[in-house]
């Protein structure tokens, strides 16, 4: 008698959010890149399509990081302190596909750039890479919502990812993104309830539920992992289930998270970091993650390598 | 899955005969669904209903222990799909492979290292668990080899050969130490039957796919060796996955007695990373044993940190002792923060503490391994819980001053608190993140 396997019957899938747009869609991107759209859970290609592959977002910063270990620091060497010079050396050394923008400087507390400064830098950057490009406040509630109008504003058409909007934070920040044609991050405490209400308060707003990527937050591989990787299966289950508020594609902060941990601080054993940082990826892929934003240059190689083998049959 | 009275029922002949004792065979059905009752009592049940039942009266997957003493593996048992349903309940296996057509001396050394596999995170204990040997040579090397490995460490041991009469030797000189043999095939199927039977040793059945291994297991059982793990052979990761994914979900929700076992994979990859992602990966997807060529520590450790998130009960988050803890050169002026004694929740504010490279204590409440919002809305962090702590872990003879400091989000609590510990207390911020600051400018 043959062996009848068991293939779920999904009726949801998860959306797919384009971050970036080239020039017949009124930006200056030199391609676009797409999330999401899965057909089943992680890499059960059997049983439905998962068509876009994992993206990796390499992480900068418009101040020169306070507290990043050596081991992830070494590779960029002076152009840490040069966000331009950052940024390009990703794409160029690095085939960075795309980049993640972090205006820490902006924070009251590590310099208080002002809105006008970050919205010239954005202007700058766009022109000096030509990668689509995520965009971070500084997580300063008040000053965000000064901050991301203004690079909001500053990348009009260019369709970034900007981020993150929170719960008891988001009319702002969503008013801009509506206006100027971005994406959004719906940032959530590790929280699924709080997710999907977040979700729909965004959309009521008027914001299509494709213009949303998911951040759960995570925790780095010992440091909480596990709770993301649950809330991540439970949310995938549902927007598969047919939740279509639900089934948005999940952006993961791998690279904050696993250089914050003491393993990754062994400066004699860099090894120790970028491995941290590498299976904090490789477990929340399988957890569904679609957007990955990392630091160290070889846990990303190592990373995309994996998803290519994941993507091989 | 557990059959229901109700589906157990729609299996009954529905006579009412009653010979089984109960008055209806719906009555009988809802007790064989409480398992208050055998099967045996209705005498009316076809042979293929009673299989049925038979196996539902067994855990889905078979739980199979590899080892002898204290280092024995236990793997199998294991309940459902995803971790947030109940929970995974015993961690997949990591053994690493040794080659026989290495020196001596390079053995010896690498089961050194092995047994040096032994960290410590979380107040758990993190170790390795296998030490696989393969035949590349002849059966007396094979043998030599498993005699310099077995004296040499004290953890389980699998034994990689195809080879009756190379295994028959190393299963006479590890008597007592209950080693897992692999593999057997279709083709040597006879051979490793009779030796799992006079050795009582458990037996890895492989094939290539989950059909033919079932048709394996289905024989072995047969034959009476019940004691099995399985191994589809080497495929594509993704591959890999959806085969770990049907053998727990044909075990569980079919109740498939030819795949209720535990599965077992080998990764081989010469880039370590590669190594790692890929075994990282079969630990989150139902492996019962992982085994690896690699060997090192740093890769090791997070491959053991991965496994023991990925088991850890959802419903009960590792906790740390409830106690004060010195974090860096502290002296009577330092300050004091209060947190839970939730792992996650103690060790965020410990990481924020260290980066800020202020010394400063952390008193840790016992609140049951709760987070501080949830605890503080359970009654579990309140001013008289953290008055009582500050009084039994001598918190007023660690420090010369009387301030404390608070998270943000229960910052309602500071005016009972105040009055209740005689302290000033003093806000801190909401997140982890906003620590180092926050102690700069305190
Ligand atoms: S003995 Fe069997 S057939 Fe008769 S009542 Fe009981 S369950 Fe039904």
């Amino acid at each position: 008698m043959a062996l009848q396997l068991i293939t779920e019957k999904w009726s949801g899938e998860v959306s797919v959010v384009t971050i970036g747009a080239a020039n017949q869609e009124g930006g200056t991107r030199s391609h676009a890149v797409k999330i999401g759209g899965e057909k089943s859970l992680p890499y059960l290609f059997k049983e439905g399509s998962l068509p876009n592959k994992p993206q990796i977002a390499f992480e900068i910063l418009d101040i020169m990081p306070s507290d990043w270990p050596n081991a992830v620091s070494a590779p960029y060497g002076k152009t840490l302190n040069d966000p331009l010079e950052w940024a390009d050396k990703c794409v160029r050394d690095y085939q960075a596909g795309i980049l993640c923008v972090r205006l820490l400087g902006s924070h009251p507390d590590f310099g208080n750039k002002s809105p006008e400064e970050e919205a010239q830098l954005i202007k700058k950057l766009l022109k000096k890479v030509s990668v689509p490009l995520v965009i971070l406040g500084s997580g300063d509630d008040a000053k965000d919502n000064l901050v991301l109008p203004a690079i909001s504003e500053a990348a009009k058409g260019e369709r970034c990812l900007i981020g993150s909007a929170v719960q008891d934070n988001y009319k702002t920040i969503v008013a801009s993104v509506l206006a100027d044609g971005h994406n959004i991050i719906a940032e959530s405490p590790i929280d699924i309830n709080i997710a999907k209400q977040l979700n729909i308060l965004i959309s009521d707003m008027g914001l299509a539920l494709e213009r949303i990527v998911m951040n759960p937050t995570i925790g780095a591989l010992g440091y909480g992992l596990e709770y993301a990787y649950s809330i991540m299966e439970r949310s995938r289950l549902a927007a598969l289930a047919g939740d279509k508020t639900m089934a948005s594609p999940f952006i993961c902060f791998v690279g904050q998270e696993a250089w914050r941990a003491k393993e990754a601080k062994a400066d004699d054993l860099p090894d120790q970091g970028i491995i941290w940082e590498t299976l904090t990826a490789t477990a929340l892929i399988q957890a569904g993650a679609d957007l990955l934003v990392m630091r160290h240059p070889k846990a990303v190689e190592k990373v995309k390598e994996y998803i290519d083998n994941l993507f091989r049959s | 899955m557990a059959l229901s009275g109700l589906d157990i029922y729609k299996l009954l002949p529905k006579t009412n005969c009653r010979e089984c004792g109960f008055a209806t065979c719906l009555a009988f059905a809802m007790q064989l669904a409480k398992k208050a009752v055998g099967i045996d009592k209705c005498p009316h049940l076809t042979s293929e209903v009673k299989g049925k039942l038979e196996a539902q009266s067994q855990p889905p997957i078979k739980l199979i222990t590899i080892g002898s003493g204290e280092t024995r593996l236990e793997i199998g048992n294991e309940n459902v799909m995803f971790r947030h349903e109940e929970k995974f309940f015993r961690p997949a296996g990591i053994g690493f492979i040794v080659e026989d057509n290495s020196t001596d001396a390079e053995i010896k050394t690498k089961i050194e290292k092995i047994n040096e596999l032994k960290f410590e995170r979380v107040g758990q204990r993190l170790e390795v668990n296998l030490v696989a040997i393969r035949q590349n040579k002849d059966a007396k090397r094979f043998i030599d080899v498993v005699q310099l490995v077995s004296v040499n460490t004290p953890l389980s041991l699998v034994l990689m050969s195809p080879d009756a009469q190379a295994l028959k030797g190393a299963l006479e000189i590890l008597k007592g130490r209950n080693p897992l043999i692999y593999h057997a095939t279709k083709e040597n199927l006879t051979a490793l039957t009779q030796l799992a039977k006079d050795y009582k040793v458990p037996l890895v059945a492989q094939g290539d796919d989950l059909e033919k291994v079932s048709e394996l297991t289905a024989e072995l059982s047969k034959q009476g060796v019940n004691d099995l793990i399985i191994e589809t052979g080497k495929k594509p990761i993704s591959e890999k996955v959806w085969d770990l994914t049907q053998i727990r979900r044909l075990a569980l929700k079919k109740s498939n007695r030819g795949l209720g076992y535990p599965s077992l994979v080998v990764v081989e990859q010469n880039d370590v990373y590669a190594e790692a992602q890929e075994a990282a990966t079969y630990i989150t997807k139902y492996a019962g044993i992982v085994l690896l060529k690699g060997i090192e520590s740093w890769a090791v450790l997070s491959l053991l940190t991965l496994r023991q998130n990925i088991y850890t009960d959802p419903q009960k988050p590792l906790q740390i002792e409830p106690k004060l803890y010195p974090i860096g050169q502290v002296n009577d002026k330092s300050p004091v923060l209060v947190t839970t004694n939730f792992s996650l929740s103690y060790y965020t504010v410990l990481g924020e503490v260290e980066a800020s490279k202020i010394p400063a204590y952390i008193i840790s409440i016992d609140t049951e391994g709760m987070s501080v919002l949830t605890a503080w809305a359970a009654e579990k962090f309140t001013p008289q819980k953290i008055n009582e702590s500050i009084n039994k872990f001598g918190v007023k003879d660690a420090i010369s001053h009387k301030r404390l400091v608070i998270p943000g989000y229960v910052a309602v609590m500071s005016g009972e608190l105040q009055d209740e510990s005689g302290f000033e207390i003093i806000v801190g911020p909401k997140e982890a993140a906003g620590i180092p600051s926050f102690l700069k400018n305190l």
